[in-house]
């Protein structure tokens, strides 16, 4: 950091966890970041937590390991924390603070900007419009993904998340000029962040993506710093350079067990499990980074990957995350188990931002009754195979025997597609009708008419 | 005018502690730091004082001077609300676009209503006259369909000595002059204030009666609320809570409508403030943007600016209440309200109870939804406030604190179904947890509006419910075949009416409002179908052949059918199912 001369402190009163505390200095603001050099003469970066007269809380970036009481000096930088973006941030590799990885010097910055970012007025907030086609049926057909959308992935350990993104990532750009992706990887592994990189580069588009990797060795405090200079990054492309950018976050889980260890260390008072009270707002600060503004042509979707903690919806993370984001795509291990990918969990699965965006004009007409009719009688397969595993599926009624029927196929075809796989929204809806065009005439309660004459052809049996 | 009060001690997020505390009470707003950020106080002690700041506070350090001009947080109440949008402490948002941009900076100050623009006043009283607080003097048409009633401010009492002659006016200008019998002058101009935390006074509470129709079958015709009520609506995520609450905003009969986002999200926001001005409403025929005012303090605005949007929007639902109209508040959520208690709680260091939310949750919650209610107002008018509070439990738990709490203050429970919402089922409004309170209340409106059957037709409905819930325990276990052909009638008309009653799609053209009138006829249909089937299955009619008759198929498809001017037609299909039934029977 090349920055003036400050006022020089030496010595510390406590260090605990990543945080210290430092007494008899003045004149220190709150969320002001901290330059700390430790006796090695090695610089590291704070943000001040809490001030007061006299003393101020830091958490120290890089971690506090190694730092000792007596020979670290710290300066007050008297400013809130600033991240450079430029758009030749494209196509390269960053530590989680900014910091190149990729052994090329740091780019030439075109801006600093505030990395909490500013809350958008909602009266300049454009509704997010047009659909991003990603070629897999069950996102497109059942959960349409919108520009400007943020839409999480909630997973579990050891399903196909990753897969699922990189997909997305490479199929969404077709036809995409500006398209580009910032990628944000929050305490994974190693292997994860590779695959993501070998996925880009294999699919020509690494020279679209800024890549913000902290990685599971790296010092856990850093991970909450790493989602605000990707998003920082996305805004300046957005909303400076009119770009469609898709930011995919992953993993938020680890990101909110950071802020959980932080906020243990500090003391404060704990909500559920543990979390502060504050995680839905500090989330929230992420989330609503999403979206379209009236000024700028460009958009900021998110795709935030989430593992829910031994699969639990319930759980603080997925629970909060749900109520901020626009939907959610949940993966079922059930179907994964059974072969299916992308294993997209039917019932559980919701696009809130889709209703406005398909239909006549945008998709096709019958799109939006057909999601609706497929979902519901999905929703009775589920309980026709709770009945059958008690009465055996020989006791069945006609009509529940064609739901099984129904919702094998919907699975085994519909839902399940390749890796490599492209199906276009309207092979999507065809299929669709096709498969729902095993149950009688009279299910179909939520499809009008109009467009059961045209679409709806019952199989010659 | 603002005088220096204290200075900042230490900062804690949105808590400021201030030391050197002179001349400061409990909720006086103060303005902190070089960029005069506003605040509120919210506990003294010796000479240091807590502040909660509505702004971030980045940057704030020890020393920074604390200003006050001894006021409470207070919001300004005048012609121009409507149609506008504030943040949670009442700044116009649309003019801080216009001054900063895209992203809300800090330290703004700006009136709430436009000062410029010139009102067209109309004098109601003559010098000379005696009133007291509330009386009306004068009106102005605020929007084509809302007469806004200027009134004596509440603690003013007195003669009338000068009023303004019908003419143009900007807000701000004196248009009355009233004398106390002291012989003290007050100046009256069109805008007054008022502190958020305290209730406007009126003259008696009144028992409720009229129900607030909403559009919504679900809701009018199962769990009605009524005009001055209250009602929660609980839901996890995903169920549908702010497409209820909209449709509600959009169709309800209120007057006025004050829709309160607080800390949701921002596109849905956005959604609201691009789509009202262009829906016009089914009974005035203008847009709806003209009996409605927008809070808005998104999730990522700052958390004690949420605390107070609530009390922000109750307060402007009293002020129009006192001019004699019928108001509909939405908040959502009140559950992100409890939640920036919590914060602020834990900031504060004080005891945290279960879940870490504070020990006076329940008093906050409950002094919030007594605001609500039918009341005579100081003009001998009558007004009301209807609450429509969304709540988001954690993890969709209904015996969290929010939720549970909030059950005791509130008289009517849409609980949202997280199986519902799944299947697509939308309202997800589940008719098994459900209740309302006020069916006794507005009873008597639909008796005499509408029908005398009404009451005998729900219950109808609201039996065969709850023994096709019973029947679905078997059914899980053995299938429906097995039933004998009365129980397995109970199930189809149970579906039929689930699918062709309670569904209603919020944006079908012509399903997304229904009228009572046509809610009425619609349950006739079902009832009578199934009274007229039910005859039918005993003389030994199968099932399959009643569920292939072409009438079946239109009871279901009914609600996209009949269009409100169709009405005439609808009348007499209860009569259509009878007959075409009876004629199977021959």
């Amino acid at each position: 950091m090349n920055r003036y001369t400050f006022r020089e402190y030496v010595g510390l009163e406590e260090v605990v966890g990543p945080i210290f505390i430092i007494r008899n200095i003045h004149n220190v603001g709150y969320n002001e970041v901290v330059e700390i050099t430790d006796q090695e003469n090695k610089n590291r970066l704070g943000i001040t937590l809490e001030v007061g007269k006299g003393f101020a809380v830091v958490q120290v970036l890089g971690g506090t390991s190694g730092l000792s009481l007596s020979n670290c000096r710290v300066r007050f930088t008297e400013e809130p924390l600033k991240v450079g973006v430029s758009t030749d941030m494209l196509g390269r590799i960053f530590d989680g603070l900014g910091n190149p990885l990729d052994g090329l010097p740091q780019p030439v910055y075109e801006e600093f900007i505030d990395v909490n970012g500013l809350a958008i007025n909602p009266t300049s907030r454009q509704y997010p419009c047009n659909i991003i086609e990603t070629g897999i049926s069950s996102i497109d057909v059942m959960n349409t993904l919108v520009r400007g959308q943020k839409l999480p992935i909630f997973s579990g350990s050891g399903l196909p998340h990753d897969l699922i993104a990189t997909q997305i990532a490479r199929q969404a750009r077709v036809k995409e000029e500006n398209f580009c992706v910032v990628f944000a990887a929050m305490g994974v592994k190693y292997d994860t962040a590779q695959f993501f990189i070998k996925s880009f580069e294999e699919s020509g588009v690494l020279d679209r993506v800024a890549v913000f990797l902290s990685l599971a060795d790296a010092p856990s405090i850093a991970r909450l710093m790493t989602p605000r200079f990707a998003l920082s990054c996305a805004e300046f492309l957005a909303f400076k350079k009119d770009m469609h950018v898709l930011v995919i976050m992953t993993d938020m889980s680890n990101y909110c067990e950071a802020l959980r260890e932080l906020s243990t260390v500090r003391g404060e008072i704990p909500a559920r499990k543990g979390y502060p009270g504050y995680l839905y707002s500090d989330l929230a600060s992420l989330y609503e980074r999403a979206g379209m503004i009236k000024d700028a042509k460009g958009s900021i979707t998110q795709l935030p990957i989430l593992t829910m903690p031994n699969d639990d919806i319930t759980h603080p993370i997925p629970d909060l995350t749900g109520y901020i984001t626009e939907g959610q795509i949940v993966l079922e291990r059930e179907l994964y188990a059974r072969g299916i990918y992308p294993p997209v969990a039917g019932l559980p699965s919701l696009s809130r931002l889709m209703k406005d965006n398909i239909g006549k004009g945008m998709t096709r007409e019958d799109h939006p009754a057909l999601t609706s009719q497929l979902f519901s009688c999905y929703a009775h397969v589920k309980d026709v195979r709770a009945l059958a595993s008690i009465i055996g599926e020989e006791e069945l009624s006609p009509l529940d025997a064609l739901y099984l029927k129904f919702g094998e196929e919907f699975e085994r075809r519909f839902l399940s597609q390749g890796y490599f796989e492209r199906r276009s929204i309207e092979q999507g809806l065809d299929l669709g009708w096709e498969i729902i065009s095993i149950l009688p005439k009279e299910e179909l309660a939520r499809i009008k008419e109009e467009f059961l004459e045209i679409y709806y052809k019952p199989s010659n049996k | 005018m603002a005088n220096l009060v204290g200075r900042v001690y230490r900062v804690n997020g949105p808590v400021v502690e201030l030391e050197g505390v002179t001349n400061l009470k409990m909720l006086d707003m103060v303005q902190v730091g070089p960029q005069r950020l506003i605040g509120e106080v919210v506990r003294l002690k010796g000479d240091h004082g807590f502040v909660q700041v509505y702004e971030d506070t980045t940057s704030l350090r020890a020393g920074d001077e604390v200003y006050s001009e001894g006021f409470p947080l207070f919001v300004e109440l005048g012609p121009g609300l409507l149609g506008n949008i504030y943040d949670g402490i009442q700044r116009p948002l649309e003019v801080m676009r216009k001054k900063q941009g895209v992203f809300i900076q800090r330290g703004m100050h700006n009136r709430s209503l436009d000062t410029e623009k010139k009102w067209h006043f109309v004098p109601l009283v003559q010098t000379g006259k005696e009133v007291s607080g509330g009386e009306v003097i004068g009106q102005v048409q605020e929007t084509a369909r809302i007469l806004h009633k200027i009134m004596v401010p509440v603690n003013i009492k007195g003669k009338i000595i000068a009023i303004k002659p019908e003419g143009d006016y900007v807000i701000d200008e004196e248009i009355a002059v009233i004398v106390d019998e002291k012989g003290k002058e007050y100046k009256i101009p069109m805008v007054q204030l008022w502190p958020v935390r305290r209730p406007r006074p009126y003259l008696k509470r009144l028992s409720l009666e009229e129900p607030l129709l909403t559009g919504q079958r679900v809701i009018d015709t199962l769990f009605p609320v009524a005009k001055g009520g209250c009602v929660a609506v609980p839901g996890g995520f995903g169920t549908g809570k702010t497409v209820i609450q909209h449709q509600v905003a959009k169709w309800s009969d209120a007057d006025i409508v004050i829709y309160v986002g607080c800390g949701e999200r921002g596109n849905e926001m956005t959604d609201v403030l691009l789509n009202f001005p262009n829906l016009i409403d089914p009974r005035t025929q203008r847009p709806l943007s003209e009996r409605t005012i927008f809070i808005a303090n998104t999730s990522n605005m700052p958390v004690a600016a949420r605390e107070a949007s609530i009390y922000t929007g109750i307060t402007l639902a009293e002020y129009y209440r006192d001019m004699g109209y019928h108001v509909a508040l939405m908040a959502d959520s009140t559950s992100r309200w409890a939640e920036a208690l919590r914060e602020l709680s834990g900031r504060l260091e004080e005891m945290p109870l279960e879940e870490g939310f504070p020990a006076y949750l329940p008093s906050r919650l409950a002094e919030f939804y007594e605001r609500a209610g039918k009341v005579k107002t100081l003009s001998n008018d009558y007004g009301s406030i209807t609450i429509i509070a969304a709540v988001s439990p954690q993890g969709g738990d209904f015996s969290e604190p929010v939720t549970s709490h909030t059950k005791r203050f509130i008289r009517c429970f849409w609980a949202l179904d997280r199986e519902l919402a799944n299947s697509r089922h939308y309202p997800a409004i589940s008719w098994i947890d459900s209740y309302s309170e006020y069916l006794e209340d507005v009873k008597n409106w639909w008796h005499r509006q509408i029908s005398p059957e009404w009451e005998k037709l729900r219950q109808n409905i609201m039996e065969l419910l709850q023994k096709e819930q019973r029947l679905l325990q078997v059914v899980k276990l053995v299938g429906t075949d097995v039933l004998p052909p009365s129980q397995r009638l109970v199930l189809e008309v149970c579906s039929l009416f689930k699918n062709g009653f309670l569904q209603q799609v919020a944006f079908d053209q012509i399903d997304t409002y229904s009228s009572a009138r046509k809610q009425f006829l619609m349950l006739k249909s079902i009832i009578t179908f199934y009274q007229q089937a039910d005859g039918l299955i005993k003389k030994g009619i199968s099932i399959e052949e009643l569920r292939e008759q072409p009438i079946f198929n239109e009871i279901m498809r009914m609600r996209q059918k009949f269009s409100e001017d169709m009405l005439e037609e609808l009348n007499n299909f209860p009569r259509k199912v009878e007959e075409t039934l009876r004629e199977l029977d021959l």
